[in-house]
């Protein structure tokens, strides 16, 4: 012991130890990780950008560019990164079939694993922000009134107080947010499709992100509870009014004529 | 007649009839009844959409008395912690946290809530038809006009004690609304910023508009509205209620059921009915979920943001108004984008106001009218009303020009376009079209009673032709179809009086002159069929 305890003061002993201390890691990283990974990734990865390039030629370069350098039909795509493919392809707004004063979304035409090649292929030509995975934008455990607060604040005066969506200038809306994915929601943010800005993580943190989306999930979704009986579609005072008009006041007409149909018949006296 | 010795000595009587003398000793309540329960209520369903307003306010006041009960009209913050999670630890107002509390924690509250505000949007819209009702069959004449007034005033509060109760519960979408009502008393150019002081007690929002606005709500303007209601019906008692045209209806009576028993019969049976339809509309359908909308901060705002909609024209005329402003020098700005809706919003009342006034000037018409026009013997004055809803509804639709647009897959800004140009043609378009449906309706009732109705039948005459034959009316609906008069214009006078000299017409006469012939002058009525006209054709000589 005595030999050890003179030696901690070598000069060299601090040096010994980091040696020490960084082939441990180094080992224990080895031990760890998942090694073919490690080495077939790249491989992987150059097939789907391969394969993507292949789809992106197909479906999308007429409009943005055999390279994503953009034409006058589409905007360039170097730098929107994968979320923002996984978005608009996953939602069905591209590829775009007319031009319009916004691209709508509809029944998307690709399969997940076509869209990963493709938002592979698009995030190569240039950095820019990357598909969640399910545990970045998974509801589960969320505050759910913060996010309510966070949607007021920075959505809804484009979507509306519970996302049932609003219009824009110009026939461009935001939509309506029922039952979208929540990793749709997760990319809206990040990538901020069309007219709708992006809230990147330095302004709206991971967090937050999944608040909005359990707010979202917990307010407009199918299976929403809605305390006050049948919700007219949430639009509020205009479809009330419409309501109020037709159905309220159109039962008491048909109860008026029904009661002043059924008249005492006066008696001759 | 409240006591009497022989009677005493035979038998009492009955009690009811010794509480009835009791009161009526020290009341006179019997002499009172006598004459107003027997009073006659003709029977016409478009004469009960008044009791549907009646009915409405009392089922507004009897569930407003409820809320009280659990509102806080406060605006000290308050951190949340009642059954709806989704708000949980959010801050918020008294007022907003209690409107929870109320719609999620109490007995019925949010029952009685939806009921309070389905009813209030059922008491305009019936208050709207009654007056329209009201308007088209011309009962708003002598002597009716001071009614008229009273219930123009109750529709006018109506509004705007719809507005203060819609704003209590301090949620974002009402706040936006109290923000909107803001903005429009800044831009009253001089002292628009000292009434905003003033109202909000300092800076918006403040800390004392709800609870200046709940005294308003449930106290001012109620207070109000119920002497002017009792008023109201006062006059209807007393004035005693129009009637439509028909076989022995005159100027001079009525034609209909007693008060007591038939008509409070009816009347009581038709309360229920209306608090029916009511609570089945609260029961089933939501009304302004405000826990989905949040706590009112004035850093947040929602699109599709409307008033409820007795307010929605008002919510159109700033939408539609282009958004001008003036720098004058000095550097004082005139935010006309506000100030114009926010002059133009009483005119629109005011418009149909004083149209009782107006259409007795151009007239000349003076005389009481206790029987009703049929709208189409009024082709002008039923043109002016349709114009009026036209306009009405035209607003309507700029203060939804989001929801039509999203809805219509429109452009936001085709549909304010649209409005803005609809706001000065479709009146116009609607009264053109108004006055000659009426006037085709005229032309049907003057060939119905020279011809008769149409039978359907069709005959074969012995030369072949073929002929619909007509059956004659019965001396009743003949009545009806001609019992109106129909005025000539008045005459600005002679150009030159009795010597010949050139006659000095004053101007307002020339005016007045010339509105008249607009009214009654030519192409706005077909002349009805004479006797003679009747005589001739039903004495053979007519084509069948
Ligand atoms: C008909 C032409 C057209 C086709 C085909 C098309 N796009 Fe687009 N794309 C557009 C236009 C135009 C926009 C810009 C939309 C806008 O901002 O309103 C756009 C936008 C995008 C964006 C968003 C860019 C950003 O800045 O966030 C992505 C990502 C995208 N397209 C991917 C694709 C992919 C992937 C395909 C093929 C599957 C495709 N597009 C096919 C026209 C097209
Ligand atoms: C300036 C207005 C604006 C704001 C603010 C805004 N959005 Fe959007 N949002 C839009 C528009 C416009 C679109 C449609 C984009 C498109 O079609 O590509 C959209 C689309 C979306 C979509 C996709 C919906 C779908 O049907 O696929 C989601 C999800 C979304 N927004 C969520 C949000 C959230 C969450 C926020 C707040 C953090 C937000 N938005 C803030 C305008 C806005
Ligand atoms: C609180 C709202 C109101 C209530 C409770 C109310 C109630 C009534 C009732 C019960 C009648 C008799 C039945 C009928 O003709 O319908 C009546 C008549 C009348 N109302 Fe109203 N009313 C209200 C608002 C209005 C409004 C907004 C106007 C027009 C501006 C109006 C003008 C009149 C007139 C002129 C009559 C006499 C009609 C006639 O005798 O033919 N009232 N009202």
């Amino acid at each position: 012991m005595k030999k050890l305890s003179a030696r901690r003061r070598h000069p060299l002993a601090a040096l010994v130890v980091l040696l020490f201390a960084l082939a441990a890691t180094g080992g224990l990283y080895a031990a760890f990780a998942p090694a073919d990974k490690a080495e077939a990734e790249p491989v992987a990865q150059s097939l789907a950008i391969e394969e993507g390039k292949k789809l992106y030629a197909v479906g999308c370069a007429s409009c943005h560019g055999t390279g994503g350098q953009g034409t006058t039909d589409g905007p360039s795509l170097v730098g929107v990164g994968s979320a923002a493919v996984d978005f608009q392809v996953g939602t069905g707004r591209m590829p775009l079939q007319q031009p319009g004063a916004q691209a709508p979304d509809k029944p998307n035409v690709y399969t997940q694993a076509e869209i990963d090649q493709l938002a592979a292929y698009i995030a190569s030509l240039g950095p820019g922000p990357v598909t969640p995975t399910e545990e970045q934008y998974s509801p589960e455990g969320a505050d759910i009134a913060n996010g309510g607060e966070l949607f007021r604040t920075n959505c809804a005066q484009c979507h509306n107080f519970t996302g049932q969506g609003g219009a824009l200038t110009e026939g461009k809306y935001a939509p309506d947010l029922e039952d979208v994915d929540p990793k749709h929601i997760y990319e809206a943010m990040q990538t901020g499709p069309q007219n709708m800005p992006s809230f990147p993580d330095q302004v709206l943190p991971e967090q937050e992100k999944q608040d909005i989306i359990a707010y979202l999930d917990t307010v407009n979704s199918e299976d929403s509870e809605t305390p006050g009986g049948f919700a007219l579609g949430g639009f509020g005072p205009v479809t009330e009014g419409l309501f109020a008009w037709t159905f309220g006041l159109g039962a008491m007409i048909v109860v008026a004529i029904w009661v002043a149909a059924r008249t005492a018949k006066a008696k001759k006296s | 007649m409240s006591t009497t010795t022989a009677a005493d000595n035979r038998r009492k009587a009955p009690r009811g009839e010794r509480v009835a003398d009791w009161a009526d000793g020290r009341l006179g309540i019997y002499s009172l009844a006598k004459t107003n329960m027997r009073k006659i209520f003709p029977d016409h369903w478009s004469f009960m959409l008044g009791e549907v307003a009646l009915y409405s306010f009392i089922i507004i006041i009897l569930t407003g008395v409820y809320l009280t009960l659990f509102f806080v009209p406060s605006m000290s913050e308050v951190e949340y912690h009642g059954s709806y999670v989704p708000m949980h630890g959010i801050r918020m107002s008294e007022a907003y946290a209690s409107t929870l509390d109320i719609s999620f924690d109490v007995r019925g509250g949010l029952l009685i809530r939806q009921i309070h505000h389905w009813a209030a949007l059922v008491f305009l819209a019936a208050m709207f038809v009654h007056m329209m009702r009201v308007f088209f069959t011309g009962a708003f004449r002598k002597p009716r006009e001071v009614n008229w007034l009273f219930g123009f005033l109750l529709f006018v509060l109506g509004m705007f004690t719809g507005f203060t109760g819609y704003s209590l519960p301090d949620d974002l979408l009402s706040g936006t609304g109290v923000r909107f009502m803001e903005g429009a008393i800044l831009s009253v150019p001089v002292v628009g910023t000292y009434l905003s002081m003033f109202l909000f007690g300092g800076e918006f929002p403040g800390h004392d508009v709800i609870p200046r606005f709940f005294s308003i709500h449930v106290l001012l303007l109620p207070g109000i509205m119920l002497g002017l209601l009792v008023a109201h019906l006062i006059l209807v008692f007393y004035h005693k209620h129009t009637q439509f045209p028909g076989a022995g209806k005159t100027n001079k009576n009525v034609v209909g059921m007693p008060l007591l028993p038939v008509y409070m019969a009816k009347a009581g049976g038709f309360f229920f009915l209306v608090f029916g339809v009511i609570a089945a509309l609260s029961a089933l359908f939501t009304i302004n979920p405000i826990w989905a909308l949040g706590p009112y901060r004035a850093d947040q705002v929602s699109t599709g943001a409307q008033p409820d909609w007795y307010m929605g024209f008002s919510e159109g005329l700033i939408r539609a108004m282009p958004g001008w402003e003036v720098v004058l020098p000095g550097g004082y700005t005139l935010a006309l984008g506000v100030f114009v809706p926010l002059m133009v919003f009483p005119l629109v009342l005011a418009a149909i106001a004083v149209y009782p006034f107006i259409e007795s000037w151009v007239t000349g018409d003076k005389r009481e009218h206790h029987i009703l026009d049929r709208p189409r013997n009024h082709p002008v004055r039923t043109g002016i009303g349709a114009a009026w809803i036209s306009w009405y509804l035209v607003m309507l639709i700029g203060g939804g020009n989001d929801l039509f647009a999203i809805h219509f897959h429109l452009s936001i800004n085709a549909v304010t376009w649209f409005v803005r140009i609809a706001f000065f043609v479709v009146p116009v378009l609607v009264f053109i079209a108004t006055k000659r449906i009426c006037l085709g309706l005229q032309r049907r009732d003057r060939d119905k009673v020279l011809h008769g109705r149409e039978s359907g039948i069709i005959k074969r005459l012995p030369h072949g032709e073929f002929v619909e034959v007509h059956e004659p009316l019965s001396q009743e609906q003949l009545h009806t179809l001609t019992q109106h008069e129909q005025r000539k214009p008045l005459e600005a006078g002679p150009e030159v009086d009795e010597n010949g000299v050139k006659r000095k017409v004053p101007r307002v006469q020339k005016l007045r002159a010339k509105l008249s012939r607009g009214f009654y002058g030519e192409n706005t009525q077909i002349p009805k069929a004479t006797p003679e006209e009747f005589k001739e054709i039903s004495s053979g000589h007519g084509h069948h």
